[in-house]
């Protein structure tokens, strides 16, 4: 392979590999501070997908679209955690399981309802639909890089808000100890309600930066609620810095597996999470 | 304890009724084949099917805790194992295809296994599900295995043996009363197994297994053999179905299939496999019912499964067992 | 000199900077009962995580009947003759008082979990278990409330419970965390008198906070504060040790 492709492919392992962290991030958070396991996480990203399709077919604009897809993402999510999942943080993680399952069929229904079941398309916005020249014959769209880099720009967001911020601050002390972080008067069930709402916002975004370059499809959820969970357990469960170095190393692994050994395609991944459990049963960066 | 009679007795007369109602029903079941209806008996033998899936998934959540959101990956490796194994141009004999594909479904669990028991608590769960998406995408991604269309099982299994034509499976009366068999020797010795020493190991380790490995069990080897066990029979529910289906493709194997499973399994109560099975039967009917209601089924089905987690967390099973002796200890 | 069952030397056990058990040293000798001693987060409790295998150490030995067991799992420890009860009450709550201590009677036969005629037998009917379960049971006090679930019974039976467990494994080795924690007065006494009996064919160490029991029961007595051993000897030396006394003694009475 030469230096363009091994360039072009490389992008492509960083681009995918940040939108898995969107995605990872929320769910090992919301794991690792309320320790609730949430099987429709991936729903969030399809139904962020869906509302920037149909936002976009409204307002023209995906910036328009992001911003009030964002605003729709975050309440969604608080409602949720308020109505539903605050009752299940004691819970058994099967009643978690099974409560979400139900979700994931209410959330598709919903969505074929208000959107129908059909595979759809979102423009890229004319001002960055466009393509970096590499080589007299190849060439990489901007649209991805940009992605990228509001999916850095939203990781950098996420480290400063957990580790610069008093309510990060909050949110790691929650985490630590329920019962002394209530009782030092702080409003555990506040930072509760802002950790799903965050969770389940940066999913959606993912769906919606992502839309112009992945179809818009109904199975689009469960595929990448796997991908999520692989980069989970790679990372560690509640580690926000493992579930970036777990996404980035999927993202290299499953884009040059693909391309280097097409016979294995789409088990390189597995593989790779097969040789971390051997060694660190927990994860790599376990807390 | 006080006797059976006794406990009977104290229940609300509404329960008395459901249960003997039940009873009925229980005996009445064997009797079915006779009212002649062919669509009955293929649907009342796919349930059967499915309840034996679902005391096979039974033995790991239930009884031993482990909860595997990829259980149907075994399932799916038996049904394909048929398809496989069947000639283009003969029936295979059921005597040694039956037990080949259920093997081979435990040497699999055997082997993702090993991996996966060494994890605990919700990463075990997203393990389960992570491996039983790779075999998915084994057999989706590669033509030579079928491919997203699946493959077709050219003949049922034939049960001649030595000339002796035996039972005739094409015959959906036969096949009902054999996989009736099947279920009920699947159900003899899984609760035979609940009680003898290596069950009340499982049982314990589902309880505390952090005690467990103090007293000096090695848990690991336990649970292992608990997943290989329970793949082996979910491979016997999968011969069943490659075998009266006549056909096999990946989804048998995803992820709806193993998050049927558990719902089954929840909806019915855990741990006495008598709940498998009344909630493989309760799953399939209120999801048939909910299909010929409305295109908009999904919603229906995820709103009954939400109210049940709400309401009735040990299922249907359970809420019996609250109304009969509501001072239990929770 | 009475037989050394327990040898640990030097152990240490680190959480990132902080060292929990700090280069400690105990032995336990049969007919001997080891009490340690010390204020909350001294590293008792990581102390007899190391000993049982449940946390490994950073660095040290430990040497059980023979063998060295330094970060080995505790179900092999447990196999190797140590049986260990716990101060937060660890038993299996929806199983009887049988059944609990017959689980942990049954993990001394020689089984493999693959046996599939270990799948078909009935667990109540190991005969060797069975006695076995009877014993401890009996030791425990607990014969005539066998058939009630674990969860039901009160405080001081749960206690007496996580006793019978251990014992039933048959050990040579006891290590007892607090195991008079949360007992009023009668209960205490049987436990202590329990303890006497046990110690002829046993090695014991004892974590506990009820001085008066320690007193009563210490053939040797180790005090540790913040990870560390700062004087161990007989009760009578200890207790007279100044840097004891300033640092602990003196704060209880």
């Amino acid at each position: 392979m030469d230096f363009a492709n091994f360039l072009i492919q490389l992008l492509n392992s960083l681009q995918y590999g940040l939108l898995l962290f969107m995605l990872a991030a929320g769910l090992t958070l919301i794991f690792g501070i309320m320790g609730v396991v949430n099987l429709a996480h991936g729903s969030f990203y399809m139904l962020g997908a869906y509302l920037a399709w149909f936002l976009v077919g409204q307002f023209d604009s995906l910036v328009l679209a992001i911003v009030l897809g964002t605003v729709i993402a975050v309440a969604l999510g608080w409602l949720l955690e308020w109505s539903l999942f605050r009752h299940f943080y004691h819970r058994d993680h099967l009643d978690q399981v099974l409560l979400t399952f139900g979700l994931i069929y209410i959330f598709e229904e919903v969505r074929s309802i208000l959107w129908g079941d059909d595979v759809h398309a979102v423009q890229v916005p004319e001002v960055l639909n466009w393509s970096i020249p590499l080589t007299e014959n190849l060439s990489y769209p901007i649209y991805r890089l940009v992605m990228s880099g509001v999916c850095i720009a939203l990781a950098l967001g996420l480290y400063l808000l957990i580790s610069k911020t008093r309510l990060g601050m909050k949110i790691r002390a929650g985490a630590f100890n329920r019962e002394m972080t209530e009782s030092l008067g702080i409003n555990i069930r506040l930072i509760h309600g802002v950790v799903f709402a965050l969770g389940v916002a940066l999913a959606a975004i993912a769906g919606m930066i992502a839309s112009p370059i992945a179809s818009v499809y109904p199975g689009m959820g469960s595929s990448v609620l796997i991908m999520c969970f692989v980069v989970v357990v790679i990372g560690g469960i509640g580690s926000v810095r493992g579930a970036l170095v777990a996404a980035l190393l999927v993202g290299l692994v499953d884009t040059f597996g693909k391309v280097l050994v097409p016979q294995i395609a789409g088990m390189a991944v597995y593989m790779l999470m097969a040789a971390v459990l051997l060694y660190k049963p927990e994860g790599l960066f376990k807390q | 304890m006080s006797s059976p009679k006794a406990q009977l007795e104290k229940l609300p007369r509404s329960i008395q009724a459901i249960l003997v109602l039940g009873a009925i029903a229980l005996a009445a079941f064997p009797l079915i084949p006779v009212t002649g209806s062919d669509f009955y008996l293929q649907m009342l033998s796919q349930m059967m099917i499915l309840a034996i899936f679902a005391m096979s998934l039974d033995l790991l959540q239930g009884v031993t805790g482990l909860v595997s959101l990829g259980h149907a990956a075994y399932f799916g490796l038996a049904g394909y194992a048929l398809a496989f194994l069947t000639p283009a141009d003969t029936p295979i004999s059921l005597w040694w295809a039956l037990p080949a594909s259920a093997l081979g479904a435990g040497l699999a669990a055997l082997v993702i296994g090993f991996f996966l028991v060494r994890t605990h608590g919700i990463y075990f769960i997203m393990v389960t599900m992570a491996f039983a998406q790779m075999v998915f995408f084994l057999f989706f991604d590669n033509k030579a295995l079928g491919g997203s269309d699946g493959v077709y099982v050219n003949f049922r299994p034939t049960a001649s043996v030595f000339g002796w034509s035996g039972i005739d499976l094409e015959n959906k009366t036969t096949f009902f009363y054999f996989t009736l068999l099947l279920l009920v020797l699947v159900y003899a010795f899984l609760r035979r197994l609940l009680f003898s020493p290596f069950g009340r190991v499982l049982a314990g380790i589902r309880v505390n297994e952090h005690r467990m490995r103090a007293v000096g069990f090695g848990t690991f080897g336990y649970k292992l053999t608990a997943f290989t066990l329970a793949g082996a029979l979910a491979g016997v529910a999968g011969f069943l179905w490659a075998a009266q289906t006549g056909y096999v493709n990946p989804e048998l194997m995803g992820f709806h299939m193993s998050a049927h499973a558990i719902m089954m399994v929840i909806l019915g109560g855990m741990g006495n496999f008598a709940g498998a099975i009344v909630g493989a039967f309760a799953f399939e009917y209120v999801m048939h019912f909910f299909k010929d209601l409305t295109k908009h089924w999904q919603l229906l089905m995820g709103t009954f499964i939400v109210l049940v987690v709400v309401l009735a967390p040990r299922g249907l099973l359970g809420l019996v067992q609250r109304f009969a002796s509501p001072k239990e200890r929770p | 000199m009475n037989e050394l069952l327990l040898s640990a030397r030097n152990l240490t056990k680190r959480f990132g900077g902080l060292a929990a058990v700090n280069d400690v040293s105990v032995d336990l000798h049969r007919d001997r009962i080891h009490a340690v001693i010390g204020p909350n987060g001294a590293g008792k409790s990581t102390l007899t995580n190391l000993l049982s295998g449940d946390l490994p150490p950073t660095s040290g030995r430990i040497t059980l009947n023979g063998v060295e067991t330094a970060g080995k799992s505790p179900e092999k420890i447990s196999r190797l003759g140590l049986g260990r009860s716990y101060q937060k009450t660890n038993i299996f709550l929806p199983f009887t008082v049988w059944d609990n201590v017959r689980l942990a009677a049954q993990s001394r036969e020689r089984h493999v979990p693959w046996n599939p005629l270990r799948w078909v037998s009935s667990a109540s009917a190991m005969g060797a278990v069975n006695e076995r379960c009877e014993r401890a049971v009996e030791l425990a006090g607990l014969s005539n409330r066998a058939s009630v679930v674990a969860g039901t019974t009160s405080h001081g039976e749960q206690r007496q419970l996580e006793i019978a467990m251990t014992l039933a494994t048959e050990p040579t080795v006891l290590l007892l965390d607090e195991p008079l924690a949360g007992m009023g007065q009668a209960e205490a006494e049987s436990m202590v008198a329990l303890l006497l009996r046990l110690k002829k064919d046993h090695a014991i160490m004892l974590v506990e906070h009820d001085m008066d029991a320690v007193f009563t029961l210490a053939d040797q007595l180790t005090v540790m504060v913040n990870g560390q051993v700062i004087a161990s000897g007989t009760p009578a030396d200890v207790r007279g040790d100044a840097g004891v006394q300033a640092a602990y003694l003196g704060e209880e009475h």
